[in-house]
């Protein structure tokens, strides 16, 4: 018998008798939003930018230093999409959009399509994620219903920039992804 | 014949020899625990969910045959290479073949405690194919050559000092500079380094989907993600209870597993893996290595909905005050003490008593797992199958005749007590391991049921 | 209301004013208290350890001295925890009836006493040790690792007693490693445990450390007396009774 048959096999033999599957309930916050989800990116070190609208996002793209891979302008974009590490190790700042932002934990969806490559919103040193106001939701309930997690082949919540407290709890901002993240929010 | 691992109770006294040290452990842990706290009490449905996590994890054992059999075949649509390991002979033998077969000389490794459990980087070594470790707590105890003491801390019994000399001799870092910045920024360069020349990255897996037939990792420095996206070729590595039934269950379980393990709200990164990127191979092992034996154990398998948040570890008294090694275990406090006798009984049956039996565990684990009842179980199991030694069982078995016959107690009991008045030293001495730290108490002239006699009984005749 | 007075073994041998106390106290406040004079030892030092197994005899005469109580209660929350949870016998009706009527001191006075009032005073600092089994498992008082609304039946006696200054340590209820045949097995953890409780307590200038569970008092006072602190231990019981 394969390993395979066997390990199912013993399974079938040993598992307990049917317990039912929850329904998960909808939780009901108070909160507003949008302060919600600032105060909890930056107890987490990022930080959040309100832009009005598309023409206050061009201008403050202009403004950032060194180089910058942004991938909401996919044709500029395209020519990262089979990049390897090597090629992409020195990347300042990477743009990319977000889907679904998350109020209680400051999580953003990003989807692989939208990152043109796997690589890129982790080995750059700043991140930027440009989310629609109107895309934020309370919690990660509401963050599931409303995202398809097999659309692409990968796709990531990330809150924040990389860290550690591997040294005596000592948090560190800056481990190996980006040193500095923010998140835009276009609308008002 | 093997020789027992050092027992808990010798390597906490070790442990315990250094005291500003163990304090310095213990606040850091507690440190841990209360950003736990403060967590846990910002999210109102806190108990609703843990719940919730707990009813997932149940209904998926009852039917975990059946959600890997649908995993497999979604993971398999989406271009997954699946592959059962039995052991961890096993495992380490399927993930050798894959290195082989792509000439694999470097891997880049971020924190599996599967792979802990099957001792998969001695084994690639004696092959010839080095591991890097690249979660930091688990580099810095790589390059010291010890194991975790934590599951999600590794190098959590290290103090900074420590950690720059370590880097100091192996990464030439500046000697003395203690800065954890500096430390970090360190081997952030090295690491980036080997992100980018390995060959393969190997990662563990806190959750698989059986509807989507992927799998989800949770990092906070990014280096999953790093060594997973830049090798052609990526091996995950899962023991079979990680899997769960529905995408939307996600939201129950990263609600919890940070806020658990650190008091973080979530980590920064939960990566959702569902196909290889264009020109990359993507495997995945699951594994059984005697979890489907622990399943058919009605009193332990709930162990099997443990989700590896660590948070038993860091209220656990005991843990704070021993140590991670001196459980002798790839997972270490409470919950590793009722997963290991499962792995090896003889080796083990010290553990499930390195506990006060407090039950700190148990309330603070989001997914419910009744950890003290079943570390009192273990210890009824460990004794009928011998584990506890002849000299115990015969204790026991007189004690057991003294505490059934009142007269005899009576007698016996009034003797100790009077002997502790007249000869004490026969109590205060070396031989007592009460005695070494503590003072006895001191014995009456009278015991309760002599004061009953005397002012109550006579009263009502 | 009939009571039958269970004492642990420990107390009777070495704390009777511990169990004098609590059988004045009941007596204070109407109970018919009876002691069983037969009983021994509820059979936890053996369960814990691993050998439930050898406990029947244990049972059998737990059951025969306490049957035919309206309540049976006990100062110490472990080994009624114990009792509630592994008391088994043949004679398995009378077992559940007395699982089902074993109380805690605390808890009896709290719930099924309804005691409003107490002629106690005790004009001293005192720091309260609360103890695992009758907190986190017979649910005393709410634990700070749940995330529920907080209460303490001790507290709630305590706060009746006149001139008592009442002050918390920071970690308010992390256990002090007795942990039965731990205290011995363990010995360095154990005594490592017991030292943090004590250092919290003697931070906050207390005169006494009370709680629930003569056990844990037992090994808080064997390392204050190692110590020669000044800080005594004393079980609730005889704070509840004092005049």
């Amino acid at each position: 018998m394969s390993s395979r048959d066997e390990i199912l096999s013993m399974i079938r033999e040993n598992r307990p008798a049917f317990s039912p599957l929850p329904e998960i309930p909808v939780f009901i916050h108070e909160k507003p939003l949008a302060e919600w989800f600032t105060e909890t990116l930056t107890g987490i070190g990022g930080k959040v930018v309100h832009l009005k609208d598309t023409g206050e996002v061009e201008t403050r793209i202009q403004q950032q230093h060194g180089g910058v891979i942004n991938t909401t302008d996919l044709s500029a974009a395209a020519k990262y999409r089979h990049a390897t590490a090597q090629e992409l190790e020195a990347v300042d700042t990477v743009i990319v959009p977000g889907i679904i932002a998350v109020a209680e934990n400051a999580a953003v969806w990003v989807n692989e399509k939208d990152m043109i490559n796997r690589l890129l919103p982790f080995i750059c040193r700043q991140l930027i994620i440009i989310v629609q106001l109107t895309d934020l939701v309370p919690d990660m309930h509401s963050a599931y219903k409303k995202i398809r997690i097999d659309e692409a082949g990968f796709g990531v919540f990330i809150a924040g920039p990389s860290k550690t407290a591997d040294i005596e709890q000592s948090l560190v901002i800056g481990a190996h992804g980006p040193l500095a993240m923010e998140v835009w929010f276009v609308g008002e | 014949m093997s020789t027992l691992p050092v027992s808990h109770s010798k390597a906490a006294e070790a442990f315990l020899a250094d005291k500003p040290y163990v304090s310095w452990h213990d606040e850091t842990l507690w440190f841990v625990r209360s950003k736990r706290d403060k967590a846990a009490r910002s999210v109102p449905e806190w108990e609703t969910l843990r719940e919730l996590a707990s009813a997932v994890k149940a209904h998926t054992l009852s039917r975990l045959d059946e959600y890997l059999v649908q995993f497999e075949s979604n993971a398999k649509k989406n271009g997954i290479h699946v592959h059962w390991a039995n052991d961890a002979a096993e495992h380490n033998s399927i993930i050798t073949e894959i290195l082989r077969s792509h000439n694999v000389q470097k891997v880049v490794k971020s924190k599996s405690m599967l792979t802990e459990e099957c001792g998969l980087n001695p084994y690639l070594a004696e092959r010839g194919i080095s591991v890097i470790d690249t979660d930091l707590g688990e580099y810095i105890v790589q390059l010291r050559n010890e194991h975790p003491s934590h599951i999600v801390l590794p190098a959590i019994h290290l103090k900074k000092e420590a950690v720059s000399d370590t880097f100091h001799e192996h990464l030439h870092t500046e000697k003395n500079n203690n800065d954890p910045v500096y430390l970090t920024r360190s081997a952030r360069t090295v690491l980036r380094n080997h992100f980018i020349t390995a060959d393969a990255a190997i990662t563990g897996v806190n959750f698989a989907v059986a509807e989507t037939g992927g799998f989800v990792i949770c990092t906070n420095e990014g280096n999953a993600d790093m060594g997973a996206h830049a090798s052609k070729l990526h091996i995950a590595c899962m023991g079979f209870e990680k899997i769960i039934p529905r995408a939307e269950d996600l939201g129950i379980f990263l609600r919890l597993l940070a806020r658990s393990a650190t008091g973080q709200p979530v980590t920064t990164y939960s990566s959702h893996f569902h196909r290889p990127a264009p020109g990359q191979e993507l495997h995945l092992v699951l594994v059984n290595n005697g979890r489907a034996r622990q399943l058919g154990r009605p009193e332990f398998r709930n162990s099997l909905k443990c989700i590896r948040c660590a948070a038993c570890f860091n209220t656990c008294p005991v843990y704070r005050r021993s140590g991670g090694h001196s459980y002798h275990n790839a997972v270490a406090g409470p919950i590793g003490a009722i997963l290991a006798p499962n792995l090896d009984m003889k080796n083990n049956a010290d553990l499930p008593f390195a506990s006060t039996l407090c039950g700190s565990c148990t309330n603070v684990c989001p997914v419910k797992i009744n950890i003290h009842e079943q570390l009192w179980s273990w210890r009824q199991v460990l004794m009928k199958e011998g584990y506890g030694g002849k000299a115990k069982e015969a204790a026991m078995k007189t004690m057991a005749a003294v505490l059934s016959k009142p007269g005899l107690f009576v007698r016996t009991a009034n003797t100790a007590r009077k002997l502790m008045r007249a000869v004490p030293w026969l109590f205060n001495n070396k031989l007592n391991p009460w005695y070494r730290q503590r003072e006895m108490p001191s014995a009456p002239a009278q015991s309760f049921k002599t004061w009953y006699k005397k002012n109550r009984n006579e009263q009502q005749g | 209301m009939r009571v039958g007075l269970f004492i642990p073994c420990y107390v009777d041998q070495f704390y009777p004013q511990v169990a004098i106390a609590t059988m004045e106290l009941l007596e204070k406040l109407g109970c018919e208290v009876v002691y069983p004079a037969a009983q021994t030892c509820c059979g936890q030092p053996m369960a814990n350890s691993g050998f439930e197994s050898y406990a029947a005899g244990c049972n059998a005469n737990f059951i025969k001295q306490f049957r035919g109580f309206d309540y049976v209660v006990c100062p110490s929350g472990s080994c009624v925890l114990h009792v509630k949870e592994h008391l088994h016998d043949a004679d398995e009706s009378t077992a559940s009836v007395i699982r089902n009527t074993v109380y805690e001191l605390t808890e009896f006075l709290t719930d099924i006493l309804k005691v409003e009032q107490l002629n106690a005073s005790f004009p001293f600092k005192v720091g309260l040790h609360v103890s695992c089994h009758g907190q986190r498992m017979l649910h005393l008082a709410s634990m700070s690792e749940r995330m529920l609304p907080p209460f303490s039946k001790a507290l709630s006696l305590l706060h009746k007693v006149a001139g008592i200054e009442l002050i918390d340590p920071v970690r308010a209820d992390e256990c002090c490693g007795f942990g039965g045949t731990f205290c011995v097995t363990e010995e360095a953890v154990s005594v490592a445990m017991g030292q943090s409780r004590v250092e919290e307590h003697a931070a906050n200038d207390v005169e006494y450390i009370t709680g629930g569970d003569m056990s844990c008092l037992m090994h808080l006072e064997g390392i204050l007396k190692r110590q020669r602190s000044n800080i005594k231990v004393i079980h609730l019981a005889q704070i509840l009774n004092a005049q």
